[in-house]
């Protein structure tokens, strides 16, 4: 499975969520997709998507927030899934997308390289109820679907090929992506409250 | 020594003066009562963290979520959340608004603490944060507000150094 295939699934269910990526290829291909407004990516910093996301859900219980995370990066970060599974934001989906390596950063083999360590199984030891893990697209897709319908913090864990963009860079400087991501919620705060508008065919 | 119980409450009184209901935390022992306060504070949101560098993530959501944030930490955990500091905070113009319990400073018995005491004041001028120390209760909550609003305004980490004079009894 391709991630950029899975990204390709989602990005049209993508309007209403606020979506935080991690670096590099991750971020790129989301990009590439169609860049919005409400998508923010996090440059470097590895390991801090989840909180980040964590941060969002909190403080807006009515919005739905959807972190797109790798092995690489959770990895440097694994105490996320303890204080996630502590706080458990019922509006969070937090995908990782396994490829087994640190592909932005050289493409070194990662400590999932080998299959040893599992990532749903750490999510699932630090107390994360909702963990699935998939293999190919169709199980992406309705494992997704489900963590929309989901009143409850899912994690994903998706194992895919390690492949990227064939090129980098975005027409978007780092603090203006962050400058209009905040403004983006809070326009759509100031129209009033917000309403989860997202139905999914399964 | 224990930690001074009416100077914990000054500093919690100083940060709901500022408007702050949302912390995030790693939990020592300075910052003990602090924290007893926030989570018996039905106003507040209180997120404890495994490590303080997940704190700097947490704030950036707050302050996407346009919510004034606190964040409370010894200067350990500072000197290991600083990727963060610097490639989310600094990165893309966060402000963080923290509080930093400055263990292994002047009058320190522990030897664990010291090198990290010794360092932080050198570590923080480095990374170009702003840094003021907090000695004086009389004074504290309005440090407090005042580092909340220059991080807001700068758009930049901002660090309060709580100290010994203050922490202590």
């Amino acid at each position: 499975m391709e991630r950029a295939r899975c990204l390709e699934m989602i990005h049209p269910e993508l309007e209403e969520m606020l979506v935080v990526t991690i670096m590099g290829a991750c971020a790129q291909e989301l990009y590439d997709l169609g860049h919005r407004e409400n998508f923010f990516y996090l440059q470097h910093a590895m390991g801090l998507a989840s909180s980040i996301g964590l941060g969002l859900a909190t403080h807006l219980p009515a919005e739905r927030v959807l972190v797109l995370d790798g092995d690489g990066s959770v990895l440097m970060n694994l105490g996320t899934f303890a204080t996630l599974a502590r706080y458990r934001p019922a509006n969070l989906i937090h995908v990782v997308f396994d490829n087994g390596s640190l592909l932005s950063t050289g493409g070194f083999d990662s400590h999932t390289a080998t299959e040893v360590t599992d990532l749903a199984a750490v999510a699932r030891g630090a107390g994360v109820d909702h963990v699935v893990s998939v293999a190919n697209e169709m199980e992406f897709g309705e494992a997704f679907v489900d963590a929309v319908e989901r009143d409850a913090m899912t994690v994903i864990v998706a194992r895919v090929r390690a492949t990227g963009p064939d090129h980098y860079g975005m027409d978007l400087a780092l603090p203006e992506n962050a400058f209009r991501f905040r403004r983006w919620i809070a326009e759509r705060r100031a129209r009033g409250p917000v309403t989860p508008r997202i139905s999914l065919e399964k | 020594m224990t930690v001074s119980y009416e100077n914990s409450k000054s500093i919690y009184a100083g940060i709901r003066a500022a408007g702050v209901r949302s912390i995030s935390a790693l939990p020592e022992t300075w910052l003990g009562l602090l924290l007893q306060r926030a989570e018996d504070d039905p106003e507040m949101s209180l997120i404890q963290v495994t490590k303080e560098e997940e704190a700097v993530g947490v704030a950036a959501g707050a302050y996407f979520a346009g919510t004034p944030h606190v964040l409370l930490m010894q200067n350990h955990g500072f000197l290991a959340a600083i990727n963060g500091i610097v490639s989310l905070a600094q990165l893309y113009g966060v402000p963080l608004c923290m509080l930093v319990a400055l263990r292994g400073h002047w009058g320190e018995p522990y030897p664990w603490h010291t090198r990290g005491g010794i360092v932080t004041e050198g570590v923080l001028r480095a990374l170009g944060i702003p840094f003021e120390y907090a000695r004086d209760p009389a004074v504290v909550g309005r440090h407090i507000h005042e580092a909340l609003t220059f991080s807001q305004s700068s758009l930049s980490p901002v660090a309060l150094l709580l100290t010994r004079d203050l922490m202590e009894d």
